[in-house]
C-alpha cells in the first residue's frame, strides 16, 4: 500500500515527497498557500507559492514575501519529487485547490471552496484525484444555501427599507472576500452611498486594482463630520459589532452575511436584526457533489466539523476519515526546524 | 397563514421594541378575527396539546429528507430547536400558493391530527410539509412541537392589543387572563372599546409583581409610609370566590383545580365576590416547611390522603383585590388590608401573612437577617398608599431577598443549549469533592456573560473526554462559584442532596479544582431532621 502523500503538521499539511507545507500556521521553509485568510496564510515562511490572482491580497495580509512564486491555475510545477498544480477554488479572489502527483498517486487538497458563482473570482474547477482532502466548515445537512440572487434581493429589500426610514443599514461581513463579493453583486443594481469600515478599504482596493467591478464605496473615515449615514449601506467586519465605532451610526438596522445565519439561534445570540445566508464555503450538498466530481475513492475531511461528513461518506461506501490539523499545533514545533532535507 | 408568517418575519427581523409593537398593531388591526384570536393565543405563550411525539417527527423528517436518522439527531444537536431542524432539513415545498388561514390550519388540519391513526397522521403531516413553504412551514413545525417563543413578551402583545382596542393596557392584561378559547368572538370582545366588558366568572386579575431592591430600604423615604411583610418561598396564587364557586390560579395562570383540596375547602367560607392574593406554602405548626415538601404537591393533580398528610399546605393571604363583588385594586393597600381582615375573619382556614412590625429602617436589616431561620426568602416592602397594579411596575412594591448561599463547584459535564444558545455549550453540570471523587450536585444555565460562554464553549470542545449523546464530559479543570436558595435531602440524586435555584455567580479562574468545596460542607447546611 502506498504511503500517504500528506500528513498533518504545523497546523497545515506536510508533503514529504515535495518537501513543502500547505497552509501551515507556523513558520516553515516552503509554504503553498491556498488563499489569504488568516487561518490559512501566516507570515514567516521561507518561500511562498500561491495562485497569481491571489498575490496582491496575500502580500497585503502577510507582507511582501522575499521569495514568492506565483502560479497560474492549471500550470504544474515540480516540487521535489512531486508535481503540484493549482486550480481555482471559487472561495475568494486568488483562492486555489492543490493537486499533488507523486509515484502514481494523485491527491487533491482544498483550502476553502464553494461551488456557487461569485463575480469576484474564478469558479471552482474539479480535477480527478484518488484522495480528496475537503474542508468541512458547514458539515451538516441543515446547511443548504439559498440562491445568491434571492439573498441579494433580500439584502436590497432590507437596505431600501432603511433608505425609506432614513436609517443606516449596517451590514457585517468578513473583510476579505465577502465584503467585495457583496459590492460586486450589488454593482449595477442600486445607486446609493456605501461606506466601508477602515479594515475593508485596502482589501477592496486590491480587488478593484485587479479589475473586479464593484459598487463605489468610501471609507467611513472620509465621511464629513456630523454625517448620520441615513439610508447608507455601511459594511463592517463582525468584530466592529458592539465596539465604540458602531456608535457613529445612530438608529441603524444591523445585518450579518454568513452561512452561519442559516441557524436562527446564531443570529439571535449576536443580536443582529437580520441574517443573510450567503457563504463563501460549500454547503452540505456541494461538499458531497464535489466528492463525486473529484472522483475520489478516499476522502479526508479537514478544517471544521468533518466527523459527520466522514461518517456519512463512509455509509455511502467511500473510504473516509477526519483529520484534525489544529491538533498538530499543540505538539512542540519540531518539524519546522528539523525537517529532513 | 401567510399573514401570520409575515408578522413572524417582522417580529423576528428586529430587536427594537417599538418596531415589534408596530408590527403587532398592524397585524391585529388587519387580520381576520378568527386568525388573530389564534395569534393572540400563541404569542401569549399558550400551546396546543402535544399532537405528535417528537420521536415520530424525527423519523418522518428522516424519511421525507432521505437522510439517516443519525444525521437528523446530529443536526438537532447542532441547531438546538427541533422545529427549526426539521424545517431546514425537509425538501422544498411543492408550491405555497394554497395557504390556509391560521385558524383554518389549526382547526382543520392540526387539531384533527389527534383523532387520526399513526399512518393517517403521518400522511397528513407529509401533506402539510409539501404544502407550506418558508416561514409558514417553520411555524407549522413550531405548533406541532408545542413551544412558540418568538421574542415578543406577553407584555408587548398586551400593549399592542390595548392600542388597537383603544383601552388601557391594564384592562387588556385583565382580559387576557384566565380561561378563554381563541375564537373570533373572543377576539372581538378583546378589542371592545367599552371598559366594562363581561368577564367570565373564573377570570383572575393580573398579578402585581415586586421589583428587587438593589440598595438598602432607607432610600425608600419615610418608613411610616411602608409596610413590611415576609417574602414567602411558595406558589404565588389567587383565590377567587364568585357565584358560590372557588377557583385557584397560579401566577403562571394555571388553574389549580383539585390540586389543593384543603385550601379550596377553606376558601369555601369566603363570601361571594371576593378575590385574595397570597402564597401557597407547605406549612406545619405555624411555620413553613422546606420547599422540597411543597414540591411533592406540585404536579399532583389529585393528591391522595397520604400525600395530604405528608405535605400539609396553607394559604397565606396578603392582599384582597375584590370585595363585595367590586374590584378594589385602585384602593390603597391599607384599605385593601382591612377588606382582607374581614375576608379572613369569615374564612379562618386561610391564614394572613401579616405586616412585620418595625419602627425605623434601622430595625429592618436585623429582621431580614432572621429570614433563613424563619424559612422565608427575605422581606417585602409595600407602600401603604399603593394601588394593586398590573405586572412588574417599579416603585411601590419591592422584594428584599437575603443573600443566597454559595459554593465553589467544578465543571464536569456540558450540553448544548436551545434557542439563542443553540450550538453552544451552555448547560453545565457542576460537582463537588466527595473523598477521592467528584460528585455532581447542580445543573446551571445562567450567570455567565456571552464572552465567557463563548470562551468556555471553545474550551469544552477542545477538552471533551467522552460524549454521551449531546452531553460531553470534560476534564475537571474550571471552578465556578454557584449561588443557590436552599438545600434539601434527596434520595433521587447521587449526591443525596438537591439544591434550589442553582445559578452561576462567577467563573473562579483564580481557583483550582482542589479549592472546590466538598459534599460534606454542603450537607452541613441541611437542617437536622429534614
Amino acid at each position: 500500500m502506498n504511503e500517504d502523500l500528506l500528513t498533518p503538521d504545523a497546523g497545515g499539511l506536510y508533503c514529504q515527497a515535495g518537501d513543502f507545507w500547505i497552509d501551515p500556521l507556523k513558520p516553515v521553509p516552503r509554504a503553498v498557500i491556498t488563499h489569504a485568510h488568516a487561518d490559512h496564510a501566516r507570515s514567516g515562511a521561507g518561500q511562498y507559492i500561491t495562485a497569481r490572482d491571489g498575490v496582491p491580497v496575500l502580500a497585503h495580509r502577510v507582507g511582501q514575501p522575499e521569495d514568492l512564486q506565483a502560479l497560474d491555475y492549471g500550470e504544474p510545477i515540480e516540487l521535489g519529487a512531486s508535481r503540484v498544480t493549482l486550480f481555482p477554488a471559487g472561495h475568494i479572489l486568488g483562492s486555489a485547490t492543490v493537486r499533488i502527483e507523486h509515484d502514481g498517486q494523485t491527491w487533491g487538497v482544498s483550502g476553502d471552496f464553494k461551488r456557487a458563482p461569485d463575480p469576484t473570482c474564478r469558479g471552482f474547477e474539479p480535477f480527478a484525484c484518488d484522495v480528496w482532502l475537503s474542508e468541512v466548515t458547514f458539515g451538516l445537512p441543515v446547511y443548504r444555501w439559498p440562491d445568491t440572487r434571492q439573498v441579494m434581493d433580500d439584502i436590497l429589500d432590507w437596505w431600501q427599507g432603511c433608505i425609506r426610514d432614513n436609517r443606516p443599514a449596517v451590514l457585517f461581513c468578513y473583510a476579505l472576500g465577502k465584503a467585495q463579493r457583496i459590492l460586486a453583486e450589488l454593482h449595477g443594481r442600486i445607486e446609493a452611498p456605501v461606506w466601508l469600515h477602515g479594515a475593508m478599504k485596502p482589501l477592496t482596493d486590491c480587488y478593484r486594482e485587479q479589475g473586479v467591478a464593484m459598487l463605489p464605496a468610501r471609507p467611513v473615515s472620509e465621511a464629513p463630520k456630523g454625517e448620520k449615514f441615513g439610508g447608507s449601506l455601511v459594511l463592517a467586519p463582525p468584530s466592529a459589532a458592539g465596539s465604540p465605532w458602531i456608535r457613529r451610526f445612530p438608529r441603524h438596522s444591523s445585518g450579518f452575511v454568513s452561512g452561519w445565519m442559516r441557524i436562527r439561534g446564531n443570529r439571535r445570540r449576536r443580536g443582529y436584526d437580520r441574517g443573510f445566508v450567503l457563504s463563501d464555503h460549500a454547503d452540505w450538498p456541494a461538499l458531497i457533489n464535489t466528492v463525486a466530481d473529484m472522483g475520489a475513492k478516499r476522502v479526508i475531511t479537514i478544517h471544521g466539523n468533518g466527523e459527520v461528513l466522514a461518517r456519512h461518506l463512509h455509509d455511502q461506501g467511500l473510504e473516509a476519515e477526519c483529520w484534525n490539523l489544529r491538533q498538530t499545533l499543540a505538539r512542540p514545533a519540531d518539524n519546522a526546524d528539523s525537517t529532513p532535507a | 397563514m401567510k399573514r401570520f408568517a409575515a408578522l413572524y418575519d417582522r417580529l423576528d427581523g428586529t430587536t427594537a421594541t417599538n418596531a415589534k409593537v408596530a408590527a403587532l398593531v398592524d397585524y391585529f388591526s388587519q387580520a381576520p378575527a378568527e386568525d388573530a384570536a389564534w395569534a393572540v393565543s400563541f404569542l401569549t405563550g399558550r400551546r396546543l396539546k402535544r399532537l405528535v411525539n417528537t420521536r415520530e417527527l424525527r423519523e418522518w423528517t428522516a424519511e421525507a429528507s432521505g437522510l439517516g436518522l443519525w444525521l437528523i439527531e446530529e443536526s438537532y444537536e447542532h441547531v438546538g430547536d427541533l422545529a427549526e431542524t426539521m424545517h431546514l432539513l425537509l425538501p422544498p415545498a411543492d408550491s405555497d400558493d394554497l395557504s390556509p388561514g391560521l385558524a383554518e390550519l389549526v382547526e382543520q388540519s392540526i387539531k384533527p391530527l389527534r383523532q387520526l391513526d399513526d399512518d393517517a397522521r403521518k400522511q397528513a403531516i407529509f401533506r402539510l410539509w409539501r404544502q407550506l413553504g418558508g416561514t409558514e412551514r417553520f411555524l407549522l413545525n413550531k405548533l406541532l412541537t408545542g413551544g412558540f417563543r418568538v421574542g415578543v413578551s406577553k407584555r408587548l402583545v398586551t400593549r399592542a392589543l390595548a392600542e388597537v382596542a383603544g383601552v388601557d393596557s391594564a384592562l387588556m392584561a385583565h382580559r387576557l387572563m384566565g380561561r378563554w378559547t381563541p375564537t373570533a368572538r373572543f377576539y372581538r370582545q378583546l378589542l371592545d372599546s367599552e371598559s366594562d366588558s363581561d368577564f367570565e366568572q373564573s377570570t383572575p386579575y393580573p398579578f402585581y409583581l415586586a421589583s428587587p431592591l438593589d440598595e438598602g430600604p432607607d432610600a425608600l423615604g419615610n418608613a411610616a409610609d411602608w409596610q413590611a411583610e415576609w417574602k414567602w418561598d411558595g406558589i404565588r396564587a389567587q383565590i377567587i370566590r364568585r357565584g358560590g364557586q372557588t377557583w385557584i390560579w397560579s401566577r403562571g395562570e394555571e388553574l389549580m383545580e383539585g390540586r389543593f383540596p384543603e385550601i379550596e375547602a377553606a376558601a369555601e367560607a369566603l363570601p361571594d365576590g371576593c378575590v385574595l392574593d397570597g402564597e401557597i406554602m407547605a406549612w406545619q405548626n405555624d411555620r413553613p416547611l422546606p420547599f422540597a415538601v411543597l414540591q411533592k404537591r406540585i404536579g399532583r393533580k389529585k393528591p391522595g390522603p397520604t400525600t395530604l398528610k405528608k405535605a400539609p399546605l396553607a394559604f397565606l393571604a396578603y392582599d384582597c383585590l375584590e370585595w363585595d363583588g367590586k374590584d378594589i385594586r385602585e384602593k390603597p393597600l391599607q384599605d385593601r388590608r382591612e377588606a382582607l381582615a374581614e375576608a379572613l375573619a369569615a374564612a379562618p382556614g386561610l391564614l394572613e401573612s401579616g405586616p412585620v412590625v418595625f419602627d425605623h429602617w434601622d430595625a429592618l436589616p436585623d429582621l431580614q437577617a432572621e429570614s433563613r431561620g424563619r424559612g422565608v426568602e427575605g422581606l417585602m416592602l409595600k407602600r401603604l398608599s399603593s394601588s394593586y397594579q398590573v405586572g412588574r411596575k417599579r416603585g411601590d412594591w419591592w422584594k428584599w431577598k437575603v443573600e443566597p448561599y454559595t459554593f465553589d463547584g467544578v465543571l464536569i459535564y456540558a450540553q448544548p443549549g436551545h434557542g439563542r444558545r443553540s450550538n453552544l455549550f451552555t448547560d453545565y453540570t457542576f460537582a463537588v469533592h466527595d473523598g477521592e471523587q467528584l460528585v455532581p450536585v447542580a445543573k446551571a444555565y445562567s450567570g455567565l456573560s456571552q464572552k465567557e460562554i463563548d470562551r468556555l464553549d471553545r474550551w469544552i470542545r477542545n477538552h471533551t473526554l467522552e460524549r454521551f449523546g449531546p452531553v460531553r464530559s470534560v476534564e475537571p479543570t474550571h471552578v465556578f462559584e454557584l449561588a443557590f436558595e436552599g438545600i434539601a435531602a434527596s434520595p433521587r440524586h447521587k449526591s443525596g442532596i438537591a439544591l434550589r435555584f442553582p445559578r452561576i455567580h462567577r467563573w473562579r479562574e483564580d481557583l483550582s479544582i482542589a479549592d472546590a468545596d466538598s459534599l460534606e460542607t454542603l450537607k452541613a447546611l441541611l437542617e437536622p431532621g429534614k
